[in-house]
């Protein structure tokens, strides 16, 4: 973790314009070991590695704006830890995802993807779920390749942006974690960009991550057909939290793992969460003529070929070291003249001899 | 809510076993040209509750002659899959609630949205 690209950290811009020098020098004191983690830019909706260090560190200027700008990113936290989602995305936030033309581009891409893992088969329409569906950016990927969704989000800004932009699919609106309200094998497949990780704080008095989760995904599992994945770009804070997740996974009956989109780039690192439910894969085929002779045969085939050492009961194949040394034994008892047995007894020469 | 969506959704009150088909009461319906798929539509048939289909197209006054029973062979016969593309795809419930047969619980549709959040108690 040491050979991060600290310099692009410090020269970022700030984002979070309200931490004075004091609050700096505070966190600066109150830091004594080094740690690097991964941090989430709300604005770009992209990861930043951000770095924590004692003050002391000689890598670091102690010049107090380059400290801000790395405290910045520490304190600029992650969405989910800023609000509940439904207050979260608000009308202005909501407008970023179809205005900001990177937000687009970025959504788009990752549905890209999401839609490729879902290996659907190739030129059937299918009945998807796009779950946390916002404005629809995902959906659209999904209309485009001629796939019918249905979308269900919470945040009733984004939805009515969803709405202005005149998406295909159809609209709930829902909570991921009180289950999904669709009857037992409806869907084909089910993606969702950036919204897993939302299940994982506890907005309300009364939620308890854990439990959410294991609604969702059985909730979920019921709601697919066997044999459908479903999977889920998300953006995990920890090696914890995505604990947290593949374990209330595995309990409501998915099976399946992480992919890792371009592990070892720190921008366009993407997490994806591939569960299936059920038996993924092909029908096996009938059998017919091509392969009908591949049945038992009611007659034992006829073998020309000679065994040749089949009259050798118990004796050691000719001109072995086993054959010599009982050849050896036998010369012995015979009471005649025989050399020792050594290491070299046996043994072939090299090929220069 | 197309008709499809509404085919699918369930009650999902906490202690509601069956809350299955919700009853539409709708105010405000709309009829939109959608592109027809019939491979599509033959896909989803065998998924399809028929009655509660039937039984949501009466309710929103759209049943267009839609027979009571499904037809055998319905790959085949287009007439028939373009009549149940137009009740499941084209016609959608802008207003109106949905209400559990189980619970009586309701769940108000606007702009075509239905919501489908419970309160804590009901989670």
């Amino acid at each position: 973790m040491s050979a991060l690209p600290l310099k692009n950290i410090l020269t970022r811009p700030l984002l979070c314009p309200k931490v004075t020098l004091k609050a700096a020098q505070k966190w600066r004191t109150s830091n004594s070991s080094a740690s690097v983690s991964q941090g989430y830019d709300v604005t770009s909706r992209t990861h930043v590695f951000v770095v924590r260090r004692a003050a002391a560190s000689p890598q670091f200027s102690t010049s107090a704006g380059e400290i801000l700008k790395v405290k910045m990113s520490s304190s600029c936290r992650r969405p989910e830890h800023m609000a509940p989602p439904e207050v979260f995305y608000n009308e202005a936030e909501a407008k970023k995802y179809s205005q900001n033309s990177r937000m687009i581009e970025i959504q788009s891409q990752m549905s890209e993807r999401a839609l490729e893992l879902l290996s659907l088969p190739e030129g059937h329409p299918c009945f998807l779920l796009d779950v946390g569906c916002g404005s629809g950016l995902s959906g659209d990927h999904l209309t485009e390749e001629g796939h019918c969704w249905v979308g269900i989000d919470i945040s009733t800004a984004m939805l009515d942006v969803a709405l202005d932009r005149e998406v295909e699919g159809d609209l709930v609106l829902g909570d991921m974690g009180q289950g999904m309200p669709f009857r037992p094998g409806t869907f084909d497949g089910c993606i969702s960009i950036s919204a897993l990780q939302w299940l994982c704080n506890a907005d309300k008095k009364t939620h308890s991550p854990p439990k959410r989760l294991y609604t969702f995904f059985s909730t979920l599992y019921s709601s697919l057909t066997r044999g459908a994945r479903a999977v889920f770009q998300i953006y995990p804070e920890n090696s914890e939290q995505l604990e947290l997740i593949t374990a209330q996974a595995m309990k409501a009956g998915f099976t399946g793992g992480m992919v890792v989109d371009y592990p070892n780039s720190t921008k366009a690192k993407k997490f994806f969460l591939c569960l299936f439910a059920g038996v993924s894969g092909v029908l096996p085929k009938g059998l017919d003529s091509d392969t009908a002779d591949r049945g038992v045969p009611n007659q034992v085939q006829f073998s020309g070929q000679r065994s040749r050492f089949k009259n050798m009961k118990g004796k050691s194949v000719k001109k072995t070291r086993d054959w010599i040394l009982e050849k050896k034994e036998r010369r012995r008892r015979q009471g005649r003249e025989v050399r020792a047995d050594t290491k070299y007894t046996g043994r072939q020469r090299k090929p220069r001899f | 809510m197309k008709l499809l969506t509404h085919n699918m959704l369930t009650s999902h009150v906490k202690g509601v076993t069956k809350g299955y088909p919700l009853l539409i009461k709708a105010t405000e319906v709309k009829v939109s040209e959608v592109e027809f798929n019939p491979q599509f539509v033959s896909r989803m048939i065998p998924k399809l509750e028929w009655s509660a289909l039937v039984q949501a197209a009466e309710e929103v006054g759209h049943l267009n002659d839609l027979p009571t029973e499904l037809l055998p062979d319905y790959e085949n016969n287009e007439e028939f899959l373009r009549k149940v593309h137009r009740v499941l795809l084209e016609v959608e419930v802008l207003e109106g609630s949905l209400r559990c047969p189980e619970s009586g619980r309701e769940f108000p549709i606007s702009r075509g949205i239905p919501n489908m959040l419970l309160n804590e108690d009901e989670a």
